[in-house]
């Protein structure tokens, strides 16, 4: 029971991500029928976001603190943070400590601003072009995106740690009457899920109790007749682009501390929440998040050292496995409305 | 002449020239001079010019004729590879039996996949193919190690059995691929003047290859199954309509790309014997697909140039420094010149992907129809000054290929 409990719990983190960038990519596709190749793209900006906001923070000063020496007898040098030096050291300190949630504030406008700069400046040309098409050029945009980034960032990996607080693990199983040290969960993983969690929801609410909210659902059902009653839907569905850019930015603001942001980072979730949407049904937003939960959870499963020992590999195509069959199966996907997406 | 009409015997004629002589063409600048890093005409880069050549020729039959969009097709180019590579440990160095495993195997292969993924079509069918061929490459990666020896590749070793050859040659070291007896990486250098032009048994062989395969996608696309697979493209309800069933057209031009795709695997393996899983990521599958556009998915010679244009250009810039700048733009003051350097710099080098993504998006965005695309436009263009001239109206467009 234990293992079990664990195994979905590890699978939450991940699936966390695969919903949140399945949800942009569905938000995208359902409002402006674009298919974004670019979406891992944007996930990727997003925790490079946090890398920035990290550097920034840590830009230092050198002072020569003749008091002490290094190996070599000169006088050290020691390196300052400006944030160290302006908000002293308690407060300075806990800034730098805390600087992936930061970030958050940070990457919100970044994220929304280059969700409308791609929309206005791309993508709003390719909407009466075929699928192909708009696969292929939003293929080069990432590729695009992802040079540069490799460009100014380097090509390793850029190791991002969580605040202090939430670095260790703790003991979840005794919470629901385990034994001591059956169930191990780092902070951050948690902190996570209940991130995605509140995401989602917010993105969920915001279609569902507000004006803005009906009108793009009504734009997503009926595109021209919403236009028909004089409602300018096209600058409504450039905000849901930003805003799906924003949910995939901030995905990757919050993975940085998991795993740590590399260029390419963005193509390795792209295939897989395309997968994930697929699953779900393309063009639902319900099944864009439970296919990333159930495919997130079903791949740690996969990789538990007794099913592996029956079926060896499973671990690394369970995804695709999955995804193919529900494709025969179910061709419209988990919850795919009929008539999307079927030529 | 064999079954072409004029236009396409002259298109073959025209590139088994520009093939047969590719050593000269291709090396235009001698050997010391400063333009010599422009010359492409050494046997590794030209190998990799045919085999990508047939590698896209391949998935043109399918991207171009029928629409349908693989992204999953380097599956095949790795499983090529790897049968190429079993066959050359198992059975000999020849490499006539391991690219006629490696055919038989990836179309073997695409015949499963393609049963599968056919069942779909438009993003859902791009999405399946994409979820094969990520599972081949994780597979080999990890569980198919006995088959594939995972991360180091696999690669010929001194106990292999290779029942028809020889496991270790006279002086104790791995025998080399070769044709009957013609070693694959043997190469005849003539020097004429300043320049030396190199003539390699591999590439010969990739070429001829290359051009049956060039020939027999001309025969495909004029053939009334080729019309039938532009019929799909156009229009696939009204086929169904009319009571036919468009699957095994469908189907037959996936296996057949995916042999393509085999064949080329199989040469690669031919001319360097070892396979890698990196060969099957869909990085790789994305490659072919940039080519093919870039050169005008659905004409003839166009994934050709494709194939051509980026690895030369990939070639190319990859050699191109900071130095190499400073000694062009040393003509400049030295403030501008330090500029024009620093503003190129991230599209050289390393950057050449960089430079290849925003070449490939300029020619999504504008040149839908790719360098051939480009080319049919220079030339109306000229036609049209010509006309003018005359008083009368070319026709500005042409039809395609």
């Amino acid at each position: 029971m234990d293992a079990i409990l664990l195994q979905i719990l590890n699978g939450l983190d991940k699936g966390s991500a695969y919903a949140l960038i399945a949800l942009g990519l569905t938000l995208i596709f359902g409002t402006l029928g674009v298919v974004n190749f670019a979406h891992g793209a944007l996930f990727m900006i997003g925790a490079f976001c946090a890398v920035t906001v990290q550097r920034i923070l840590n830009l230092s000063f050198e002072t020569i603190d003749p008091s002490k020496t290094d190996f070599l007898g000169n006088p050290l040098k020691v390196q300052s943070p400006y944030v160290v030096e302006w908000f002293g050291a308690d407060f300075g300190n806990a800034i730098i400590d805390w600087s992936v949630p930061i970030a958050i504030l940070f990457a919100i406008p970044i994220m929304i601003f280059v969700g409308f700069a791609m929309e206005r400046g791309l993508i709003k040309h390719f909407y009466k072009r075929p699928h192909a098409d708009q696969i292929l050029v939003t293929f080069g945009l990432a590729i695009v995106l992802q040079e540069i980034v490799k460009y100014f960032y380097g090509a390793n990996p850029i190791p991002t740690g969580a605040p202090e607080a939430f670095r260790g693990s703790f003991d979840f199983g005794v919470l629901l009457g385990f034994d001591p040290n059956a169930i191990i969960y780092p902070y951050w993983r948690l902190i996570y899920f209940s991130f995605a969690a509140v995401i989602i929801g917010g993105v969920f609410a915001f279609l569902q109790f507000t004006t803005f909210g009906m009108v793009v659902r009504a734009g997503m059902a009926d595109r021209e007749t919403v236009g028909l009653l004089g409602i300018d839907i096209d600058k409504r569905f450039t905000f849901m682009f930003g805003l799906a850019a924003a949910v995939a930015g901030l995905a990757g603001v919050m993975y940085a501390p998991i795993n740590s942001p590399n260029y390419h980072m963005g193509m390795d979730f792209l295939v897989l929440s395309f997968v994930v949407v697929v699953v779900g049904g393309m063009g639902s937003l319900p099944g864009a998040v439970a296919a990333g939960f159930l495919l997130g959870v079903l791949e740690s499963f996969a990789s538990m050292n007794e099913i592996k020992s029956i079926i060896p590999g499973i671990d690394q195509i369970i995804i695709y496995v999955v995804a193919i069959i529900i494709l025969l199966t179910r061709p419209r996907g988990l919850m795919g409305r009929k008539g999307v997406m079927e030529e | 002449m064999f079954g072409l009409n004029k236009k396409d015997a002259s298109l073959l004629l025209v590139v088994a020239v520009l093939t047969m002589f590719a050593p000269f063409i291709l090396n235009p600048f001698p050997t010391d001079s400063g333009l010599a890093q422009f010359n492409a005409g050494y046997p590794d880069l030209m190998q990799r010019f045919v085999i990508f050549g047939i590698f896209a020729v391949g998935f043109n039959i399918l991207f171009g004729l029928t629409g349908y969009l693989s992204f999953g097709h380097a599956a095949f180019l790795g499983v090529g590879s790897y049968s190429a590579v079993w066959m050359f440990k198992l059975l000999s160095m020849n490499v006539i039996p391991a690219i006629i495993l490696s055919v038989i195997v990836s179309g073997l292969f695409a015949l499963l996949i393609g049963f599968v993924s056919l069942r779909r079509s438009g993003i859902y069918f791009s999405i399946l193919t994409l979820a094969f061929a990520q599972m081949s490459f994780n597979l080999a990666y990890s569980v198919l190690t006995p088959i594939t020896n995972g991360e180091t590749g696999l690669q010929l070793t001194l106990d292999d059995p290779r029942i028809l050859g020889e496991s270790v040659t006279a002086d104790g070291s791995i025998p080399v691929t070769n044709l009957f007896g013609m070693e694959m990486r043997s190469a005849f250098n003539l020097e004429i003047g300043a320049w030396d032009f190199q003539f390699s048994v591999g590439y010969y062989l990739c070429a001829v290859i290359m051009l049956l395969t060039f020939y027999l996608a001309i025969r495909i696309f004029r053939s009334p199954f080729g019309l039938m697979l532009r019929a799909v493209k156009c229009n696939q309800n009204r086929m169904r309509y009319t009571g036919l069933n468009t699957r095994p057209y469908t189907l037959a031009a996936f296996v057949i790309s995916g042999m393509y795709a085999g064949l080329a695997g199989g040469l690669m393996a031919s001319m360097d014997p070892l396979a890698g899983a990196e060969r099957m990521q869909w990085t790789a599958s994305g490659e072919v697909v940039l080519m093919t556009i870039l050169g005008g998915a659905g004409t003839l010679i166009g994934p050709v140039l494709g194939a051509g244009f980026i690895k030369y250009f990939e070639n190319i810039f990859s050699k191109i420094n900071d130095n190499v700048l400073h000694q062009w733009f040393s003509f400049m003051p030295d403030g501008i010149e330090d500029f024009v350097v620093f503003i190129i710099h991230p599209f050289i080098g390393k950057g050449w992907h960089l430079t290849l993504g925003i070449l490939f998006m300029l020619v999504v965005i504008y040149l839908p129809g790719g360098l051939v695309e480009g080319g049919q436009r220079l030339m109306s263009l000229f036609k049209k000054d010509k006309a003018d001239d005359d008083g009368s109206h070319a026709p500005t467009k042409h039809p395609a290929e």
